[in-house]
């Protein structure tokens, strides 16, 4: 996709730019441009840092494990058809706590492993049983305590209050995800 | 109300920070240890994001230098003033479900260019936290399987990327009002 879009994007500004005869920005903005890109990422490489090695610290204890059993009664509600499949439930469970702790790295080997115990019970191998289809979208809708890479990023940009955004997005993900269940259930009944 | 939502963001990182480190001491891991490991994948995330970085913020610079980006923002307002998305925000919202590094970059210019606390940056930010990269997690999760019939869930998935779009926008909106 970006390699279409990209040399559109650029080969269209240097066109327009020749047009509206705005070559000398053109020029000098690429170039601060990308300047920008590298002093941005030697700041983000400090915050980034800090909250990987802290959010380390916690894929190193038992707390993703404790955290599944406060998940059954979801899980139940959200995959009735893995009523006897204890491994299956466990490991989406356990994925769904990783992503809610913002473990991104921890979550997808976790769903992924899910992914293939479903598989193991899914009578049509070449397409998403409807379990696999509620698992995914809510893979997609990014259900995050702490969003830590976008606080990470404004403390970086020198935000006045970089975590003022946790609130909007727990109700933002939660409407995300609620919707995402919605339209999965939908399918789920229409689509065979 | 607002200044409670306030508070309660202002005291979180502390919080967090004091639960992540005595929860590690409490179950006796080597705390120092694996923060180590943990910065050093993060380095490694700064690292992969670079070269996105730099392509993502040439295009954009392009883009806003030569004035194409004034043209293109006008011409979708019509459609994003229905939506209440502020046009600032439509590459990003595009953008959102196909790249995650992409993405990011994009954020990363929005902020920049219209500040982080502003009511775009908010949006920005909210959008960011509350929005996964779609089309990437649908494909390594069917392909993991070998599953080549998606029953529609790309449906599904984009229509809770849009409702968390919109919300991002609605929540930030209100919010803005009740702290000015």
């Amino acid at each position: 996709m970006l390699n279409i879009l990209w040399p559109i994007f650029i080969l269209l500004s240097f066109i327009y730019a020749l047009i509206s005869g705005k070559i000398n920005e053109v020029n000098n903005g690429i170039f601060s441009s990308v300047q920008d890109a590298v002093e941005l990422s030697i700041t983000f490489l400090g915050t980034i840092c800090l909250w990987n090695g802290l959010m380390e610290i916690v894929k190193r204890t038992t707390l993703i494990e404790k955290l599944t059993k406060v998940l059954r009664p979801l899980v139940h509600f959200l995959f009735p058809e893995l009523k006897k499949n204890e491994t299956a439930k466990q490991e989406i469970s356990m994925n769904m706590i990783a992503n809610i702790l913002g473990l991104g790295n921890a979550a997808t080997p976790l769903g992924l492993k899910a992914m293939k115990t479903m598989q193991k019970e899914n009578p049509k191998k070449d397409t998403l049983s409807n379990s696999m289809m509620m698992f995914i979208v809510l893979n997609t809708a990014s259900i995050q305590l702490i969003p830590t890479n976008v606080i990470a990023i404004r403390s970086s940009l020198n935000s006045q209050n970089p975590t003022s955004i946790i609130i909007p997005v727990w109700i933002a993900t939660i409407i995300a995800a609620i919707v995402g269940v919605f339209c999965t259930k939908l399918i789920i009944k229409k689509v065979k | 109300m607002a200044q409670v939502i306030n508070y309660f963001s202002s005291a979180a990182i502390p919080v967090i920070i004091i639960l992540i480190i005595a929860y590690g001491l409490k179950e006796k891991t080597k705390v120092f240890d694996n923060f180590l490991n943990g910065a050093t994948e993060g380095i490694e995330i700064v690292f992969k994001m670079f070269p996105t970085l730099i392509g993502i913020f040439l295009a954009v610079g392009a883009l806003r230098s030569s004035g194409l980006i004034d043209l293109i923002v006008n011409l979708i307002t019509p459609l994003t003033n229905l939506l209440e998305i502020p046009s600032q925000i439509m590459p990003l919202a595009l953008l959102r479900p196909i790249s995650g590094s992409a993405s990011m970059a994009v954020a990363v210019d929005i902020m920049q260019n219209y500040g982080v606390d502003t009511l775009t940056g908010m949006i920005t930010s909210t959008i960011m936290g509350s929005t996964e990269t779609t089309f990437y997690t649908i494909a390594i999760y069917t392909s993991v399987v070998g599953i080549k019939k998606t029953r529609g869930i790309l449906a599904a998935a984009l229509a809770a990327d849009v409702a968390g779009m919109v919300a991002s926008t609605i929540i930030c909106r209100i919010l803005s009002m009740s702290f000015s």
